[in-house]
């Protein structure tokens, strides 16, 4: 028995991969839910019901979802070029950091004022990874461990800053950031629910990167660094200019959640605002085969997971923590049957 | 300034430098035991926090410390056999699976701890591993309180980076395993299989990592929280790195970084008006400029990350 390449991906297989990944890690988990002492049917319809069972849960999971797309799609978007970013922590921080920073004092119309925010924001993710990737090209360092640490550093810097220049001496308990300017605030998209428009974005934000890896030269010039560095620097591609371009590119993404979630979310920047978004953005772009569609809807799913976890933790008694476990068993159960979709068992 | 300096001389710095660099030698060994062997093992965090995890509630559950160990490195070695499968017979991108090991690995220890453990207002503590005080050593003057008034688990670990030397250099069994991760098709030529010896190093060396994690519980602290690793684990594979995959350089790396970490936690005593934060970032920057300055002499094991897969070139 051995596995031998397949020349193409049937379509159906695209999909029912990470169908079934799922349900492979919904039943190991159940293992563990039963261990709590909890019938894991039950555990799982309130789950489900904490996500999606009334309209405040529902939009609550869209919420979530927001900042995990783009996290998402930053993992995706460096993944494709074998740019191991493991920072969307980090630059989803810095996004969140400079946003806050630069919109507490920002002389500008509402609109304008967001516009800028964001790409302030966008430009702090890029310039974050811009340097492990720099790194990389310059001194041959491994990205992953730079960009690991980098998240360990941004986060000590971000306390730093919400501790104090940027201290809101109004904020009582966690140091918090001042808060931006209300101009600057998302609009909501459903009225009384924190679900604001940048949910929109961050679908639009999927849209472009699907535009840009699959309708412009950039994008196919990644597909065949992913697909083999040397041959495609045989075809003519610059390595290091495209290596530095998707750093840009993924960076930005992650950037643009931390501002997004600031803008739409919470108003300020504080050392705990982010639940692992960039890490969970990981398995968000695996679960998606590194597809930018399929981004949106992986993200929807571990949001679902997240915030239907807490519900049912209430409910039931079962340690929160089982939905970290669910969507890292996910990670682990997507990849292997990523193999099935590349590779076929022959005898 | 003259404070600063000072500080260099109390004897509880340099004591504090070898129990600080304790669980880093033990995760240094264990990823470069994975590397030499051809496979890179991202998993390091979450085993170490397992490790922390079920090293610490064995002796909680009334297990003895030793006991805690022996089931930390257990775990550990359980973790990696994942770890392994996935990344050596199935050949997965071991990126990938070492980041998703991490995540579960982390995920599974507090989801156990949480059920398993009563937690009131504080954390349960236990009966951590004392000081040995060896006899009369531990009374001369200077050297005594820093090298021979450790806990246990610190000579341990002092003996397995001498064992990961000699074994790795001096035996047969360090022969194949540092020719798989240069060159598995020559091992399978020689007769040996290299798809098992991958396996063998990285449980072992996911058993060490965990020992390294159960350190923190059972012997630096006396009770296991989240995040309590913080990034020892990401901070050992930049060692390996910085110590070009040899077992002595990688105890100095880890002597060298837990230095300055112990020195900047004396340094926020004594220099005021600067963040602490500062001082926080100071190993983690100092790893990455370590990284910078071998990276271009590193000796990267020839076939690292490289899967084997039988017939394929």
């Amino acid at each position: 028995m051995r596995l031998e390449r397949r020349t193409r991906v049937p379509l159906t297989l695209v999909v029912v991969a990470p169908i079934t990944a799922i349900a492979v890690a919904l039943t190991l988990a159940a293992g563990l839910i039963a261990a709590a002492g909890v019938n894991p049917m039950t555990a799982y319809g309130e789950m489900l019901r904490g996500a999606f069972g009334s309209r405040l849960s529902l939009t609550e999971t869209l919420t979530r979802a927001t900042p995990l797309i783009l996290t998402g799609l930053a993992a995706a978007v460096a993944f494709r070029a074998r740019l191991w970013n493991i920072g969307g922590e980090g630059q989803f921080y810095m996004g969140a950091l400079v946003t806050a920073w630069v919109g507490h004092s920002l002389g500008l119309p509402p609109v304008i004022g967001i516009a800028v925010l964001l790409a302030f924001g966008m430009a702090a993710g890029a310039v974050l990874l811009a340097g492990p990737a720099y790194l990389r090209l310059r001194f041959g360092v491994d990205e992953v461990v730079t960009t690991l640490l980098l998240n360990f550093i941004v986060i000590l810097f971000v306390g730093l800053m919400v501790e104090g220049p940027l201290r809101d001496p109004l904020a009582f308990g966690w140091p918090s950031s001042v808060p931006v300017d209300g101009d600057f605030r998302l609009p909501d998209l459903i009225a009384r629910t924190r679900l604001h428009v940048g949910f929109l974005i961050a679908i639009a934000a999927a849209g472009v990167v699907w535009v840009v890896l699959s309708r412009t030269v950039f994008g196919a010039e990644t597909r065949a660094v992913g697909l083999s560095p040397s041959a495609a620097a045989f075809a003519g591609v610059s390595l290091p200019r495209n290596l530095m371009g998707v750093a840009l590119f993924s960076g930005a993404l992650a950037g643009l959640a931390g501002s997004m979630e600031v803008l739409g979310v919470t108003a300020a920047v504080t050392t705990t605002m982010s639940p692992g978004f960039g890490y969970a953005g990981i398995v968000v772009a695996m679960l998606a085969a590194l597809h930018p569609a399929g981004v949106v809807f992986a993200a929807v799913f571990v949001a679902t997971v997240f915030v239907g976890a807490d519900a049912m933790s209430r409910a039931t008694g079962v340690p929160s923590f089982i939905a970290d476990v669910i969507v890292a068993l996910c990670l682990l159960t997507m990849l292997v049957a990523l193999l099935f979709t590349t590779y076929r068992v022959r005898k | 300034m003259m404070e600063a300096l000072e500080l260099l001389t109390n004897t509880s710095l340099w004591a504090a430098v070898l129990r600080i660099a304790t669980p880093l030698i033990f995760g240094v060994l264990g990823a470069l035991l994975c590397e030499r062997a051809g496979v890179l093992n991202l998993g390091i965090e979450g085993i170490m926090t397992m490790g922390a995890m079920t090293g610490w509630l064995t002796v909680y559950m009334g297990g003895d410390l030793w006991t805690g160990l022996m089931v930390a490195a257990l775990s550990g070695a359980l973790i990696g056999l994942l770890h392994a499968i996935l990344t050596v017979p199935l050949g997965l991108s071991q990126h990938v699976s070492g980041l998703g090991i991490t995540l579960f690995a982390s995920a599974l220890a507090y989801y156990l701890y949480r059920l398993l453990v009563v937690v009131g207002d504080l954390p349960p503590t236990i009966e951590p591993f004392r000081p040995l005080d060896v006899p009369l050593l531990s009374g001369i003057p200077v050297l005594g309180p820093i090298l021979f008034a450790q806990t246990a688990p610190t000579y341990l670990a002092l003996i397995s980076v001498a064992a990961m030397a000699y074994v790795l250099t001096r035996t047969p069994l360090g022969l194949a395993i540092r020719m798989t991760g240069e060159n598995p098709h020559a091992v399978e030529a020689q007769g040996l299989n290299p798809i098992l010896i991958r396996i063998g190093a990285v449980v072992a060396g996911s058993a060490l990592m965990a020992i390294g994690g159960a350190f923190l519980t059972t012997a630096a602290f006396n009770s296991f929280f989240p995040e309590m690793v913080q990034g020892r684990g990401w901070i050992s594979i930049a060692l390996v790195v910085f110590a070009s995959w040899r077992p002595g350089k990688a105890l100095i790396g880890a002597l060298l970084f837990a230095f300055f970490d112990a020195y900047q936690l004396r340094l926020q005593t004594v220099i005021e008006g600067v963040p602490y934060q500062l001082f926080l970032m100071a190993p983690y920057v100092l790893s990455i400029l370590a990284l910078v300055l071998v990276a271009r002499r590193a000796e990267v094991p020839e076939a690292l990350m490289a899967p084997y897969r039988r017939g394929e070139r």
